[in-house]
């Protein structure tokens, strides 16, 4: 298992682009899922507000 | 009309869209990762140590299908920006814009990678060899049609301009993948071919197959993704992005 790790030596350099991969596709992932919340919450306030003023002006 | 083009104006609906990208991202997720994890395991622990490199070989496994995908993803982006500027269409438009950021990650990780592969092996983070300059203005392009489509007001003219940006931007395209041949600099040349042999042993070429097979389907997910939450903000007034903005509870999206 060290021996894996160690990667003959080169494990900093190896295991390091991994975690740049992974962390890059993890934040990849992640950014249109958070930007999807964001939309869906401002379209249930626009119409909301829409409903509150059909409401006041009825 | 044809069948193809009705199955293209009827997938182009926006709420088609919307439904159909909505069933298949997980499954495209769940792909990439499953193959992605083989790939990873055949190329970090089966693939044996490179006779010259040792060990510090086994990043090629992410940086070739990542560089891969950052000209895969370019292409993807121009074809729709073509089709959104000659025939207007909206999806293209959407998909144009949506993988400008995803392969701006790829050509990140790309030119990362390689950079902590070139400290071991070639004595240096970076030098201005034509392949790694190329491939720096590959990122600069993604990240000009990225900044161009968020500088301008009305989504569509944004749209519209990054797409014509992004178009003039596919000179770059041959200059990356032809600089190896064309300019005898630092970078190594083509090592897997389509035509030909690869010059790879096979024990080495599976993995990264593999991890190639896996990003692109990751970058399929991932564009789709986006693009579905871009036509949800655009068509935000429409009946059809009201209805699912009024059955989305909150925190389950």
């Amino acid at each position: 298992m060290n021996e894996f790790l160690a990667m003959g030596g080169y494990g900093a350099y190896v295991w390091s682009s991994y975690a740049i991969f992974a962390l890059a596709l993890l934040i990849d992932y992640i950014t249109p899922r958070l930007r999807n919340r964001r939309v869906i919450a401002e379209l249930r306030g626009r119409m909301k507000r829409q409903q509150r003023r059909q409401e006041k002006s009825a | 009309m044809n069948t193809l083009t009705l199955w293209f104006h009827k997938f182009g609906s926006p709420p088609t869209f919307h439904r159909v990208t909505g069933l298949l991202i997980p499954w495209l997720f769940a792909a990439a990762l499953l193959i992605g994890l083989v790939g990873l395991y055949g190329g970090l622990v089966l693939a044996p140590a490179d006779y010259q490199q040792s060990d510090a070989y086994r990043i090629i496994f992410i940086h070739v299908p990542c560089a891969w995908m950052g000209l895969f993803a370019y292409i993807f982006m121009a074809v729709n920006a073509f089709i959104a500027l000659v025939w207007r269409i909206k999806i293209s438009e959407i998909l144009a814009m949506a993988s400008a950021p995803v392969g701006a990650w790829f050509t990140a990780i790309t030119l990362a990678t390689g950079a902590i592969w070139g400290k071991p092996m070639w004595g240096t983070w970076w030098t201005w060899d034509a392949r790694l300059t190329s491939e720096l203005v590959l990122l600069f392009l993604f990240l000009g049609v990225i900044g161009l489509y968020n500088a301008i007001e009305d989504r569509r003219q944004a749209a519209r301009a990054a797409a014509f940006l992004g178009l003039v931007g596919i000179v770059n395209v041959p200059i990356v993948h032809f600089s190896v041949s064309w300019w005898n600099t630092l970078h190594q040349g083509t090592t897997v071919r389509l035509l030909g042999p690869s010059r790879i042993d096979s024990s080495m070429l599976w993995p990264l197959l593999l991890l190639a097979l896996a990003t692109h389907i990751w970058f399929f997910a991932s564009v789709f993704a986006r693009a579905r939450v871009s036509l949800l903000e655009l068509e935000g007034g429409k009946e059809w992005a009201r209805e699912i903005a009024l059955a989305t509870e909150p925190g389950h999206e």
